[in-house]
């Protein structure tokens, strides 16, 4: 009875939480309740991925109201793929923040910050989940309010303004989204998303459609932090609390990357979105910029958390490089890069949460003589850094290397070069953390930090070995984003 | 302050009634214009008169920070609760049908508890707005990070 169920309840079980974590006001069952409803929701996405993955489409329809009419949740590989990673990543965060949080947001915020996560996956798992396009949107508008408040909520000041500046850009994405469903709707009389897969093609190809295309495409990209509208991110990662950018920096942008890519596959379909016109070529370019300028970026950093946000906004452009090569291929390495980039880049932010507590801050100088002081972080966060710069034998390496496969399949022998280069880029500012941690001296006349709490440390351990495992054997982690791209290329037939 | 002295009386002859109105809003909401959102906003209008003419410590002391943040949750999980009551009777998620042996009551109850929701938080968040930018230099004293 409860497995019919299962497509509500994860988005259910945090949207509860939230309230009861309130009510609670105490920081450890706050914490308590949090940690127990991720590991919940993963319990919950586990079993949802297979069903999707050996059945198919799964429907659910709330409150009983037979789809097009009411709001629908639509399940199969693909979201279900990304909905797994997201409550994963969930999983890894909660029990992090037990510590990670006390020396970062005020005592008297805790349950709020508890709360605030809660909300924030409860959303993120909405807009995964839904079938419905305005159901989308205030899922998008639950979990970017949530987020706005979580970046807030950093020790630095300049953590309001960051979150302000967030608060702008993404209010200006949600806004063009709900212009393009808004245009969608007049012309089909539908919000459901399948009905829309039906019913556009039938229209032809009007000017509207193309409106609407075009102002959810850059409604999302500002949520993707696509490479000319990312403006917004590095801040928004340099100061929120350590446990809030390896949740974003891991789930955030990887679900309107999804988003995206149900937009232009299953509901546009690829005639209407690349075939017709440049999309490609105009998404290519912009994943090529993304590669590069964010790249040389973050090499002259001197903060080495923005150095990873920077570098996030340089992942990305792999990830919309696969998109626009608007193949199976292609979309198998963007899925696979969004699963492992989600385990590197939250593997590294955790491991670097653990460093900032006992060094009180993320300044690169700070880090001299870190593979001395805490040779177990420093060593995880080097790890971590190979799989950014794709080296054989962790995560970063496999999903570069279905790019390069699906590029040349497509005949775009160049692409794999632009791929080299820029994970040369990346050697570069992963060397400098090296160079500093490993090659300077620890200042002297301070006593040795000390490697951080176990209840931090061991996630973040966690997430790296993770990154290790999927880079040696990639057959599981392959095979759902091979079926979640075939899933999102074939439609909602 | 003196002069005051009619403001006060009108308010505690008119906070009564709001109050009254906001019901009627909210149970006459089924059948016309009104529902929880509207109900919920007009009794914190209420209050938030109170706390304009009678000062704020002693709003505060009427509707305590505690309940309204108690409030805030309260209603989110009457709304949700009413749709996990719908899965235990062996429905979908918010599915009223199944809240009673009739569907068309069954709606009935179902609508009239997500609106009870509604009003619990819409209220208690207005309130909350109000207390925040009305207490700020009270409470902060300068330190409001």
């Amino acid at each position: 009875m409860l497995s019919q169920h299962l497509p509500i309840l994860l988005v259910v079980v945090p949207l509860l939480a939230a309230p009861i974590i309130v009510l609670l006001r105490r920081s450890f069952p706050s914490w308590l309740v949090a940690t127990l409803a991720s590991i919940a929701t993963l319990a919950i996405a586990l079993p949802l991925l297979a069903r999707a993955v050996s059945e198919g489409v799964i429907s659910y329809a709330i409150g009983n109201w037979p789809p097009p009419l009411g709001i629908e949740y639509r399940v199969d590989a693909a979201n279900a793929f990304v909905a797994f990673i997201v409550s994963l990543i969930g999983v890894f965060v909660m029990p992090y923040c037990r510590h990670g949080v006390s020396s970062e947001v005020r005592a008297e915020e805790h349950y709020l910050f508890y709360a605030m996560m809660m909300l924030c996956l409860s959303g993120l798992l909405g807009i995964l989940l839904t079938g419905d396009a305005f159901n989308l949107f205030v899922f998008l508008e639950i979990s970017s309010l949530a987020t706005y408040v979580l970046i807030a909520m950093g020790r630095d000041r300049r953590a309001l303004v960051a979150s302000y500046q967030y608060l702008l850009m993404g209010t200006i994405g949600a806004t063009l989204y709900v212009i393009g469903i808004g245009l969608l709707y007049l012309q089909t009389g539908t919000l459901n998303l399948a009905d829309l897969a039906v019913r556009l093609p039938a229209m032809g190809d009007p000017r509207s459609t193309l409106a609407a295309l075009a102002f959810i495409t850059v409604g999302i990209s500002l949520k993707i932090a696509l490479f000319p509208l990312h403006l917004w991110l590095p801040n928004a990662y340099a100061y929120s609390p350590s446990a809030v950018s390896a949740f974003l920096a891991a789930t955030a942008t990887k679900v309107s990357i999804y988003v995206l890519m149900r937009y232009f596959f299953t509901i546009f379909g690829e005639t209407v979105v690349f075939d017709a016109r440049y999309t490609g070529v105009i998404l290519l370019a912009l994943s090529l910029a993304a590669m590069f300028i964010p790249a040389v970026v973050a090499i002259f950093q001197t903060d080495v958390k923005r150095l990873l946000a920077y570098s996030s906004v340089s992942q990305i452009g792999y990830i919309t490089l696969g998109i626009s090569l608007n193949s199976v291929g292609g979309l198998t390495a963007a899925v696979a890069h969004l699963f492992n980039h989600a385990l590197t880049k939250g593997g590294m932010f955790l491991v670097l949460g653990g460093v900032v507590l006992r060094l009180g801050g993320s300044a690169l100088d700070r880090m001299a003589g870190l593979g001395r002081t805490m040779p177990i972080a420093a060593f995880a966060f080097v790890i971590g850094g190979l799989s950014l710069i794709g080296i054989p034998g962790t995560a970063g390496f496999v999903s570069k290397w279905y790019l390069v496969t699906a590029a040349m399949a497509e005949g775009q022998w160049w692409l794999a070069g632009a791929v080299m280069l820029s994970s040369l880029l990346a050697v570069i500012y992963v060397w400098r953390f090296v160079e500093v941690a490993y090659f300077r001296e620890p200042p002297e006349g301070l006593p040795p930090p000390g490697e951080a709490p176990l209840t931090m440390l061991l996630p973040a351990l966690a997430m790296i070995v993770a990154c290790v495992w999927f880079g040696l054997d990639a057959s599981w982690s392959g095979s759902m984003a091979r079926a979640a791209a075939e899933a999102l290329a074939g439609g909602w037939k | 302050m003196r002069l005051d002295v009619i403001l006060r009386v009108l308010a505690k002859l008119l906070i009564p009634f709001a109050v009254m109105f906001a019901s009627y809003v909210q149970f006459h909401g089924d059948f016309g214009p009104g529902g929880g959102f509207q109900a919920g906003v007009i009794v914190a209008a209420a209050v938030i008169f109170y706390g304009l003419i009678y000062g704020l410590p002693s709003a505060r002391e009427v509707v305590p920070d505690v309940l309204v943040e108690a409030m805030i949750a309260i209603g989110v999980l009457v709304y949700a609760g009413v749709g996990v009551a719908g899965l235990l009777l062996g429905g979908n998620y918010l599915d009223y049908f199944v809240l009673d042996h009739d569907p068309v009551h069954g709606q009935h109850r179902g609508i009239f508890w997500v609106e009870v929701g509604v009003a619990i938080t819409v209220s208690a968040v207005m309130l909350k707005i109000f207390y925040v930018f009305a207490g700020r230099r009270r409470d902060a004293g300068g330190e409001d990070s």
